[in-house]
């Protein structure tokens, strides 16, 4: 199943399939790791439409809720 | 001279290695985008004088950002780079590695944090590494300073790697290879940080984590404080105050010369709330009010940064602060204003937007008082009893949110959204943070002390010129009609400008009620920043901005002073 990543839920995995923004905002995102192909966990989010905390490679990353609606993955065992 | 450059992703401990290798002290801190600015140093490097250069840390050298736009423009000017890179990290930070190498320049690899591989599972080849990416490659522990001697051993044996017109995706590729033949991965338990680190953040045990630790911090910050304010206290009283009488004497008691250095004696002794001397007054507002705090608010602060709670603070609080128009980070300068308004508004540098640059600036001139300030509250409006102190701190904090909203909703825009790194809990390196935290109270001493000395002597001579009365007659039906205060209280709002604590100071003779004391401090806090932050805010924001903040400073706090007269 596809989803993004404000719709997974907590503890849920997945490999990034798609990035759906503009090329300033997919490069800002690629820079700290997250691109197409890589593993994703999503750690917490804050209520309210608060940040999302995951995790990829070795690192902990916090983002907005609105460039998590735009992050797409492919979500395990679904 | 060779241009050294120190290249790297934010938060990697470039800073650290800089100040091992040029003695050069530079602020460290454990959250991304401290350094905005590039600090410059000198080694010997082959026997000669070569530049050092602190680069702001970078992702990419795509310049998405105001801080790689800075790193490119400085690579243009390099002779040499060397990339430090997050060992617990090796695949995002080997991306500008071989970024950096395939532009062409001499380069060497630092493979910093080398202690916490251990401690988190992470074994790296560093002789494959080294072969693979075609360049030295060094691992350090920078804060215990451990690899350094080899660093600047290996340095001269920096050299040209990578290949001519490699894609970026190639790049990747080529990363991603490197970092599986060179990286084992060994599964570990959770550390008891690792676990406290998850709490942090998650919303339900985060917040009360979150509530729990400001609650600690404002208490130790003045639990410290008071202990140190009675040292002082002590020491003035007994070794200085003799010392002062005899000064007087000496005097004969009176006169200019006698009221500008000892001050004016108040029954017949020195009270170092009310003389106004160079030496009384002068130097006991620093030393015994306002360092105290510094110095307990200092000491906080470093623990905070080098254990990374402020990012994950950040978090949690974002969402609070978009509502003000403002990004999570924004916290981190109110943090620091709170120390001093001037690093504080240096801070708003971080933040993406011009916008939120301009509302952050402007809610922390406003609405955030500096421990100085801080620290004379305390003091002075504290005699009347704690209520009164927290109805000023109250007050800051309800303005700030109220105001915050309507600068929001006013000027048109938005703020980035949230996305940063959050760095591990650590244990702080006890050198670092001492070192951090002697800068911090030297730097406050050489800028604090002479300005104070210089505003004791100005209230001095406007007095002595009878410059005060003037301007408090002209003044008078604002003051007393408006805020409900005492036409004299028109001194503190003139010496305002120059130090904010000295003006609390000029309150005490007025023998105000606690109300009054209340409405005079907001006031003072308010309404116009001290020189030292005009000076840097004029620089940050430019003039037109600097005229629209001021104007918000002068209106909120007449409307707020002359609101609370009307309450209390």
């Amino acid at each position: 199943m596809i989803a993004n990543l404000a719709q997974m839920k907590n503890g849920q995995s997945g490999i990034v399939v798609g990035l759906q923004g503009g090329s300033g905002f997919i490069r800002h995102v690629q820079a700290m790791g997250v691109m197409e192909g890589k593993r994703l966990t999503k750690l917490t989010s804050q209520p309210l439409r608060g940040p999302i905390l995951v995790s990829v490679d070795n690192l902990q990353i916090a983002i907005g809720y609105g460039m998590s609606m735009k992050i797409f993955l492919q979500v395990d065992g679904q | 001279m060779k241009r050294i450059l120190l290249m790297g992703n934010p938060n990697v401990g470039k800073s650290v290695i800089f100040s091992r290798l040029t003695g050069v002290n530079v602020v460290t801190s454990n959250y991304p985008g401290t350094t905005v600015e590039f600090a410059k140093g000198h080694m010997t490097f082959k026997g000669e004088r070569a530049e050092v250069i602190d680069v702001p840390g970078t992702y990419t050298l795509e310049p998405t950002s105001k801080a790689e736009e800075v790193a490119c423009e400085m690579m243009k000017a390099g002779d040499l780079v060397i990339d430090v890179v997050d060992a617990t990290n090796l695949e995002r930070n080997l991306r500008l590695t071989m970024d950096i190498i395939d532009r062409g320049v001499p380069t060497m690899v630092v493979l910093n944090m080398w202690d916490e591989t251990k401690h988190t599972g992470i074994d790296i080849d560093v002789r494959k590494l080294e072969e693979l990416l075609d360049v030295p490659v060094v691992a350090t522990v920078a804060p215990t300073g451990e690899g350094i001697r080899e660093l600047v051993s290996k340095l001269e044996g920096a050299k040209i790697g990578g290949v001519e017109g490699r894609t970026e995706h190639e790049r990747w590729d080529e990363v991603g290879r490197i970092v599986d033949t060179c990286q084992r991965l060994t599964h570990r338990h959770h550390t008891l940080l690792e676990k406290l680190g998850d709490a942090s953040v998650k919303p339900l045990t985060g917040i009360p984590i979150g509530i729990i630790a400001i609650y600690l911090i404002f208490t130790s910050i003045r639990l410290i404080g008071e202990v140190l304010v009675g040292i002082a206290e002590g020491l003035f009283d007994n070794i200085w105050t003799p010392v002062m009488i005899r000064l007087s004497e000496l005097l004969s008691g009176s006169g200019i010369i006698h009221d500008i250095v000892v001050g004016k004696l108040i029954d017949g002794d020195i009270d170092y709330g009310q003389s106004f001397g160079l030496l009384s007054t002068g130097l006991f507002v620093p030393l015994a009010v306002v360092l105290p705090y510094i110095i307990s608010f200092y000491l906080i602060l470093g623990i905070l940064e080098d254990v990374g709670f402020l990012p994950r603070f950040a978090v949690l609080v974002d969402t609070i602060m978009h509502r003000v128009g403002l990004h999570g980070y924004a916290s981190i300068t109110m943090f620091l204003g709170l120390g001093c308004n001037v690093p504080g508004v240096l801070a708003t540098r971080i933040l993406e937007t011009r916008r939120e640059r301009f509302i952050a600036a402007t809610l922390l001139a406003i609405c955030v008082p500096c421990m100085a300030l801080t620290a004379m509250v305390i003091g002075l409006v504290g005699e009347k009893g704690g209520q009164y102190v927290a109805a000023v701190f109250i007050t800051l904090s309800v303005v700030w949110i109220i105001l915050g909203m309507v600068l929001n909703r006013i000027l048109s825009g938005e703020s980035m959204e949230l996305y940063m790194e959050i760095p591990r809990y650590r244990v702080p390196y006890f050198g670092t943070l001492m070192k951090k935290f002697a800068m911090r109270v030297r730097q406050f001493l050489t800028t604090a002390v002479p300005l104070v000395l210089l505003g004791v002597l100005v209230v001095n001579l406007l007095y002595s010129l009878g410059i005060v009365e003037r301007l408090a007659q002209i003044a008078a039906p604002l003051i007393t009609r408006v805020l409900g205060l005492p036409q004299e209280a028109i001194s503190a709002l003139i010496i305002g400008f120059l130090r904010k604590d000295v003006a609390v100071g000029m309150l005490d003779p007025l023998n105000l009620t606690g109300g009054q004391l209340v409405v005079a401090s907001v006031v003072l806090a308010m309404y116009f920043p001290c020189i030292g932050t005009f000076a840097i805010l004029f620089k940050e924001l430019g003039i037109k901005d600097m005229a629209k903040s001021v104007s918000i400073m002068l209106v909120a706090a007449f409307s707020v002073g002359g609101l609370l007269n009307v309450i209390l």
